[in-house]
C-alpha cells in the first residue's frame, strides 16, 4: 500500500455563533466540521460525498488553510500544517492545490490567461525562473489541453468547460503533489463534465496527484474515486474502497443517498425501492444527540440517541461489507446498487 | 455517466444541429477547439486587451466623440488661454461700459461676451478661468479618489475592529458640510490659490468614495478568484491592488466623475462669495466672479 501523503486526524471546525454588540458573548457554534479522520494516500483519489451543508466544502478550505481549524491535525507528509502561518504555510501551499466549483468566479476577469496562470510564478518564483515563464505557461496550457496561443486572452473569452482547464492549469503550476477539487465540475454542461474528469484522471497518471474530490454526484465521485467517504452533518458516516461503499453500504444515509441516483433504464426504475427521507438536515448548531442521522433514520433506537457510534469497521460483518462505518446496525441492503 | 445533471451549469450550445450526446466524451473537446480557431480566422489574433476592447467599441460612438472633443478643448483652454484670446482678463478700461450690449459679431474679440463693471473683457475672463476650475475638478476628484479609495480599500479588506474605526472617522467627516466645511477651511489659509481650494475639498470630499469604495471591496473579496489568490499564498499587497482593486474599482469611477462636476461647482460658489483665491489673488476681492461671467 502507498504511503499517506495527507493525514486528517480528529479536524474540528466551529463557527462561533456570538450574541451582543460590544462585548461579544458566544452563545453557540455551528459545528460546519466536526471530528472528521481519514487519510490520502499517494497518487488516490478520495471522493467525498454528502448533501449541500454538509461541510464538504469547509472541509476543503481547512485543508487549504484557507480557515483556520478549531482542533485536531492535518499532516502532510507527517507534518501538522493546520496551524501553520506565514513563509512555512506559503512553502506548504505549493504541494496542496485546489480547484474551485465555479469556473466563473473562480478568474480574475480582469487578468489575462497568462497572467492568471503565471501568477503562482509570480508568488513563488524559485519554482520557475523570469525568462522561462512564459513557456512554463505555454506548456500548462498545452497540458490541460489549450492552445499555447491564447495566453493573451481574457477569462470572458472562453467557454466554461474551457476556463475550468485555465483553472486546473493554474492549480498545477505549482506542480504540488494533492489537488483539492472542490466540485470542480457541478457549474459544466454534462458533455463538459466528461472532459474535465478525463482531463483530470490524465493528469493524475502523468504527475502522480493524489485528489481529493469532493462532489455530490455520487456517479462522477464513483468513476474517479479510489475511495469514498461519505459525509453527513460535519461527520464522517462511511469511508471505503468505491465498491465497498457503492455495492455494500452498510450506512443507512449512504443507502439512502444511492437509492436517490437517477436510473437510466425505466423498467429498472420501477422495480427498485427508493428511500426516501423524512425531514430536512438538521441544523449544524444543535445537532442531534448521539447519531446525528438518527431523526431522519428508519432504524433509530433509543440507543442511537444516547451513544455517538463511532466511525470504526463494524466486527458483525465480513468481506466488502467490513469497512468503516459509523452507525449502530450496520448492514448490507439488498439493491442498494447504483 | 447516467445521472449528472446540475441545474445551474449554463453553457451554451456548441453548434446548432449537433446533439448534446454526439457532443460529449472524447470528441467533444475537439469541436469546442474547433469553434474557437474558426472564430480565430475571423479576428486575426491581434492580442485583444479591455482597454483595446474599450476603444474599438467608444469610437464608433459619436456621443463619445463630441464629448471627447470638448473636453479635449477645454484643457487646451486651460493649458493655452493666450492662444483663444488676445485680450489680458485683468485689464480694465472704463472706457468699455458694462451696460453696452455684447459685440456679437466681434468673434473671438476682446468684446465678443461685452465687458463687466470694470470694463474688463468677459470673455478673456471666461477663456483665462478655464484654467482654476480644471484645475480644480482634476486635482480634487483625483486627491478624493486616492484618499477615499485607500481607506475604503483598507476598511473593506480588513473589517472588524480597523473597518469599525476607519467607518466612524469617515461618519465625522461626512458630517461636515463641504461648503461650509471648506468656507471655514479655506478661512484658516492666511495665502489663498487654487491649491488651497484643492486641499480643502480634498479634505472634505473622500467621505463618499471611501463608502462606495468599502462596499464594492466587501463584495469583490468574497469572489472565488481572491480565495484562488490566498490558497496559492499571495500576499495582501498582491491581493489587493491585482485582485480587488481592478475589480471594486468601477462604481468608485462613476462616483467620481460624477463628483468631479460637484467640485467645480462648489468652486464656483468659494470664488463667487469671494473666498476661493483666483490665480494668485492674496485676499477676498470685493466683487464677485460668478456676477463676472467668469467660466467657474
Amino acid at each position: 500500500m502507498a504511503e499517506n501523503i495527507l493525514e486528517v486526524k480528529d479536524l474540528v471546525k466551529h463557527y462561533p455563533l456570538t450574541q451582543g454588540i460590544l462585548f461579544k458573548k458566544q452563545v453557540g457554534a455551528v459545528k460546519a466540521v466536526d471530528g472528521i479522520s481519514f487519510e490520502l494516500k499517494k497518487g488516490e483519489t478520495l471522493g467525498i460525498v454528502g448533501e449541500s451543508g454538509c461541510g464538504k466544502s469547509t472541509l476543503a478550505k481547512v485543508l487549504m488553510n484557507l480557515e483556520r481549524a478549531t482542533s485536531g491535525q492535518v499532516l502532510f507528509k507527517g507534518e501538522d500544517i493546520s496551524q501553520l502561518s506565514g513563509a512555512a504555510l506559503k512553502a506548504v501551499r505549493r504541494n496542496i492545490q485546489m480547484v474551485f466549483q465555479d469556473p466563473y468566479t473562480s478568474l480574475n476577469p480582469r487578468m489575462t490567461v497568462g497572467d492568471i496562470i503565471g501568477e503562482p510564478f509570480e508568488i513563488h518564483p524559485e519554482v520557475a525562473p523570469k525568462g522561462d515563464r512564459r513557456k512554463a505557461v505555454q506548456d500548462l496550457l498545452d497540458v490541460v489541453g489549450l492552445n499555447p496561443e491564447y495566453i493573451n486572452r481574457y477569462p470572458h473569452q472562453f467557454s466554461g468547460g474551457q476556463r475550468q482547464r485555465i483553472g486546473i492549469a493554474r492549480g498545477l503550476a505549482l506542480k504540488p503533489e494533492i489537488i483539492i477539487c472542490d466540485e470542480p465540475v457541478s457549474a459544466l454542461d454534462v458533455s463538459v463534465q466528461a472532459q474535465v474528469i478525463n482531463l483530470l484522471e490524465q493528469l493524475q497518471g502523468d504527475f502522480g496527484l493524489s485528489y481529493m474530490f469532493i462532489a455530490h454526484d455520487l456517479s462522477i465521485v464513483r468513476h474517479i474515486s479510489d475511495r469514498v467517504g461519505v459525509m453527513y452533518l460535519g461527520k464522517m458516516v462511511e469511508i471505503g474502497s468505491d465498491e465497498e461503499i457503492y455495492e455494500n453500504a452498510t450506512h443507512p444515509y449512504t443507502q439512502a443517498l444511492l437509492s436517490a441516483v437517477p436510473v437510466p433504464d425505466p423498467t429498472a426504475r420501477e422495480s427498485r425501492d427508493r428511500i426516501v427521507l423524512a425531514g430536512d438536515i438538521p441544523s449544524p448548531a444543535n445537532p442531534p444527540s448521539g447519531c446525528r442521522f438518527r431523526t431522519r433514520c428508519w432504524k433509530a433506537e433509543d440507543r442511537c440517541a444516547e451513544e455517538i457510534p463511532l466511525l470504526a469497521v463494524p466486527s458483525v460483518l465480513e468481506g466488502p461489507a467490513a469497512h468503516e462505518s459509523a452507525c449502530h446496525f450496520p448492514e448490507v441492503r439488498e439493491q442498494a446498487a447504483a | 455517466m447516467p445521472d449528472i445533471h446540475d441545474e445551474d451549469s449554463y453553457e451554451p450550445h456548441p453548434k446548432p444541429g449537433v446533439s448534446r450526446l454526439d457532443y460529449a466524451g472524447e470528441q467533444g473537446m475537439a469541436v469546442e477547439q474547433e469553434t474557437l480557431v474558426e472564430r480565430d480566422v475571423v479576428k486575426r489574433e491581434e492580442a485583444r486587451s479591455l482597454w483595446g476592447d474599450a476603444w474599438r467599441d467608444l469610437r464608433r460612438r459619436p456621443i463619445f466623440l463630441i464629448s471627447a472633443v470638448l473636453i479635449l478643448l477645454l484643457v487646451v483652454m486651460a493649458i493655452f488661454p493666450w492662444a483663444f484670446t488676445d485680450a489680458d482678463p485683468r485689464k480694465a478700461d472704463l472706457v468699455n461700459d458694462y451696460l453696452k450690449r455684447p459685440d456679437w459679431g466681434d468673434v473671438f474679440g476682446v468684446g465678443w461676451f461685452g465687458y463687466d463693471a470694470q470694463g474688463r473683457s468677459i470673455y478673456a475672463r471666461v477663456v483665462y478661468g478655464a484654467r482654476a476650475s480644471i484645475t480644480v475638478g482634476i486635482f480634487v476628484t483625483a486627491a478624493v479618489t486616492v484618499i477615499g479609495g485607500l481607506t475604503g480599500m483598507v476598511a473593506g479588506y480588513f473589517g472588524g475592529a480597523v473597518d469599525a474605526v476607519i467607518s466612524r472617522i469617515t461618519d465625522i467627516f461626512f458630517g461636515i458640510p463641504l461648503l461650509l466645511g471648506a468656507l471655514v477651511l479655506l478661512n484658516a489659509f492666511s495665502t489663498r490659490t487654487v491649491w488651497s481650494v484643492v486641499i480643502a475639498l480634498g479634505v472634505l470630499g473622500w467621505t463618499q468614495i471611501a463608502r462606495v469604495m468599502r462596499g464594492a471591496v466587501l463584495t469583490v473579496k468574497q469572489a472565488d478568484y481572491v480565495v484562488a489568490g490566498r490558497a496559492l499564498g499571495a500576499g495582501t499587497g498582491r491581493l489587493m491592488f491585482r485582485h480587488i482593486l481592478p475589480n471594486a474599482i468601477a462604481p468608485v469611477i462613476v462616483v467620481a466623475t460624477i463628483a468631479l462636476g460637484g467640485y467645480i461647482a462648489t468652486e464656483a460658489t468659494l470664488s463667487f462669495l469671494g473666498i476661493a483665491g483666483r490665480r494668485g489673488a492674496r485676499r477676498p476681492r470685493s466683487e464677485a466672479s460668478l456676477s463676472e461671467g467668469s467660466a467657474s
